[in-house]
Order: C-alpha cells, then structure tokens, then sequence
C-alpha cells in the first residue's frame, strides 16, 4: 500500500489507473494526475504507461531474436538460439496444426502475438508496489506495469488482427464473395437482413472476445493481486489477526502467482491461436 | 481504463513488430533452419548409400574371397597332380635309363667275354700246339702236320 492515509478503494483505484499523457482542463498537454484528468482528456490521449511497456517488451523480444537470427548457424545450435529454434518449431507447428492456406505471414505474426503478450503477462508477476511506489517516488502519480490489463493494448492488437481478417477476406474471395458470405448465408438471399446480422456479429464478436479474453483474464488476475495485497496493508499495530493477514497474504500471493503463470502462457497461446484460426477462416470459402 | 489514442498506437506498433519479426526474425531463423533440415536428410541419405555400399563391398569381398580360395584350391591341385606327373615321369625314365644302362652293360660284358673267348682259344691252341710240338718234338714235321693243327685250331 503506498500510503497509510490512503483507503482501499484509493489504492485499488491507484493501482488500475493508467499514466495517461493528453491535454488538460487548462489548456496546456500533460500527465493526468487524477483519474477524472485522464477521463477529461477523451480520445487523444495516450496511456505513456502501456504504450511504454508494450514497446519495451516488443522490443525485447525482437531483440532477443534478431540476435539470434543474425548469428544464427545451420551446425549445432547453442544456448539461446536452441530456445528461439524451440519457440519457432512449437510456433510453426501449432500454425500448420490449424493454418491450412499457405501465407508467410501467419507464422511470424503468431510468433510476434505469443511472445508479446507473454511478455506483457508476466508483467503480472512482478509484485504489484514496485513498479508504482519507484515511479510515485520519481514523481509519476501512476504506473499499470502491465500492459495487457488495458483494454487499449488489448484491442489494439485485436484490431490489427481483425484488419487482417479482412484484408483476407477479401483478397481471398474477393469483395463480392465476402459480402456474399455476410449476406447470403445461412438463409438464402430472401433472408439477407437476417443473414447479415447474424454474419456481422459473428465478424465482429471475432475481435471482441479476442481482445475481451485476454483483457479479462489479466485484469482480473491484476485485482486479484491487489486485493491480495490488501491483506497485509490493513496492517495496524502488531497483533494475531494482522499478523495472520499478512502471513495470508504472502501465502495468497504465492499461490495466486503460480497459478497465475499458467493464465499468463495460456491466454498468450489462447490469443495466437485464435488468430491462426480467424486468418484460416479468412482465407477459406465459407461452408 | 479509458479507451483512447492508445488503440491506434498499440495497433500501429503491432503492425511494426509483426513486420519486423517476419523480415528480420522469422525469415532468417526459418532459413537456418530449413538449411539445418537438408543437411541432416543429406546425411542420413548418404549414411543410407554408405551403408549400401558397404554392403555391395562386403558382397563383393565375400565373393573375390570365395574366387580366391577356388582358384588357391585349383592350383593345389594341379600342383600336386603336376607333381605326382613328374614323379612318375621321373620313375619312367630312370626305369628308361637304368634299362639302358644294363643293356649297355650287358653287351659290354658279352663283347669282353667273347673277346676273353677268343683270345683264349688262341692261346690255348698255340699253348696246345707248343705242348703238342714239345711231346710230338722231333717226330713230328711242323710243316707236314700244319694241315691238321690248323683244323684243330679251327675246331677249338
């Protein structure tokens, strides 16, 4: 908890609060010290927090293996290209498991998705007060270390995916052909309102519950943690039931985390593989 | 938690990571590891016809092995045939020679002895025609008996 004063709703609100870089009230641009700031700011705004995060972690990835990629070497694999071999192997082979068109860039788009949301998960795991008590000492009122627990991150990607979808879509079968699958099935052209409500949404629910699942999962993850966190902040004076709480939180926080590593991987193969399997409908003839 | 410009810079830089792994990451890694993928089918493929080999070369060996002990086994045995031949060959001939080498000898030995015959006759009719003259002396002609010692001489 960053300070005694500060009760739990604060703290809760504090820790989902996105530093947010946008132009204030007063006219000039800035960091958004309250959460109304940041809401007054509306749409041109940039959460500097997430955007930052993400591209670090991009970054690093994309680091990590373009080193790997320059000095790579047919012959026996060391250390750590063995690990990229290993990532792109288990990429490539879940892609051929679902992808069935040939097109080069579904691999390494379902490489590029694994790895940063990954990335952006495990954020999860670094204990909930650092980043924000370091970054409220440096004068930054907030922190969200991870990325994926905002919606911007989430759909943000999802968007790009949907793009993609029908980018495909279209390429594949042409714009008569995708308007025809969105129209004239599952009931005939005399059915083409219905048709096309039912094949709209079935488009649109494809990036939503991407983006949402993933959303989802690591923000509630996230309020796990801080309720957990909770525990031991309610700390008052030494006594059995702080010192329960705080042993409980420990041990919760223990659990929570561990059990946290498998929705970090999951969601992160969850979120590629959706999109392996969205492309792949992309690129086929419908029924 | 607001939905802001965010999403569009989130989904940009998606993009730019997407880009960046397909060309620089994947394509290189995929290379390498295509490349990794000949080289070991090359290898088992030439293990495969090193081991073809090795089997065509052992059939062969197998084989010249079985020739030259068929062959050693010829020559043996014409060797020791060839050598039986010129035993016998060898046994004929001293057979041959020896016969020759008696004949010769033979002969030899009939000639002295013929010749030791004939000498002796000679002698004993001069030895019995001293002897006769020595008994006969005086009483006897030498030249009126002549006619009859020749005929004894001839007799004997």
């Amino acid at each position: 908890m960053s300070s005694e004063a500060e009760t739990s709703a604060e703290y809760i609100h504090h820790h989902l609060q996105n530093l947010t870089y946008g132009h204030l009230a007063d006219g000039s641009w800035g960091v958004a010290h309250t959460a109304e700031e940041a809401k007054a700011m509306g749409f041109w705004a940039l959460n500097l927090d997430t955007f930052i995060m993400s591209f670090l972690l991009g970054a690093l990835f994309l680091f990590v293996f373009r080193r790997v990629a320059k000095n790579i070497v047919a012959g026996t694999p060391g250390g750590l290209q063995n690990f990229c071999e290993w990532a792109i192997e288990f990429v490539d082979s879940s892609v051929r498991g679902s992808f069935t068109s040939k097109n080069n860039m579904v691999a390494p788009l379902a490489l590029t998705i694994f790895f940063w949301v990954l990335t952006m998960n495990l954020m999860d795991l670094i204990p909930i007060d650092y980043v924000p008590q370091i970054m409220g000492a440096l004068g930054v009122p907030f922190f969200k270390v991870v990325p994926s627990t905002d919606p911007n991150a989430t759909f943000g990607m999802a968007i790009g995916v949907f793009l993609l979808v029908l980018y495909y879509s279209v390429k594949m079968k042409g714009l008569g052909g995708f308007v025809g699958e969105l129209t004239l099935q599952p009931f005939g052209k005399w059915g083409m309102p219905v048709n096309l409500l039912l094949e709209g949404v079935n488009l649109i629910a494809k990036p939503i519950s991407l983006a949402l699942r993933l959303f989802g999962n690591m923000y509630a993850g996230e309020m796990i943690f801080i309720l957990i966190a909770l525990m031991g902040g309610a700390w008052a004076g030494f006594s059995a039931g702080n010192a329960t709480l705080y042993g409980s939180q420990i041990l919760l926080s223990l659990g929570w985390a561990i059990f946290h590593i498998l929705i970090v991987t999951l969601q992160a193969f969850i979120f590629m593989t959706l999109t392996v399997v969205y492309l792949d409908m992309a690129h086929q003839e419908h029924h | 938690m607001n939905i802001n410009a965010t999403l569009l810079a989130q989904t940009i830089m998606f993009a730019l990571f997407v880009w960046f792994c397909m060309k620089f990451v994947w394509t290189p890694i995929v290379a390498a590891l295509d490349e990794r993928k000949k080289q070991i089918a090359d290898g088992l493929a030439e293990a495969e016809r090193a081991k073809h080999d090795l089997e065509l070369a052992a059939k062969r060996s197998a084989e010249l092995l079985r020739e030259a002990k068929e062959k050693a086994g010829d020559i043996v045995a014409n060797s020791e045939k060839r050598a039986s031949e010129i035993v016998e060959e060898a046994k004929t001939q001293a057979k041959v020679e020896g016969g020759r080498i008696i004949a010769g000898a033979k002969a030899e030995i009939d000639q002295e002895v013929f010749r030791a015959k004939e000498q002796l006759r000679t002698q004993v009719s001069s030895i019995a025609l001293a002897g006769a003259s020595k008994i006969l002396g005086r009483e006897i002609d030498a030249k009126a008996h002549s006619d009859l010692l020749d005929k004894l001489v001839a007799e004997i």
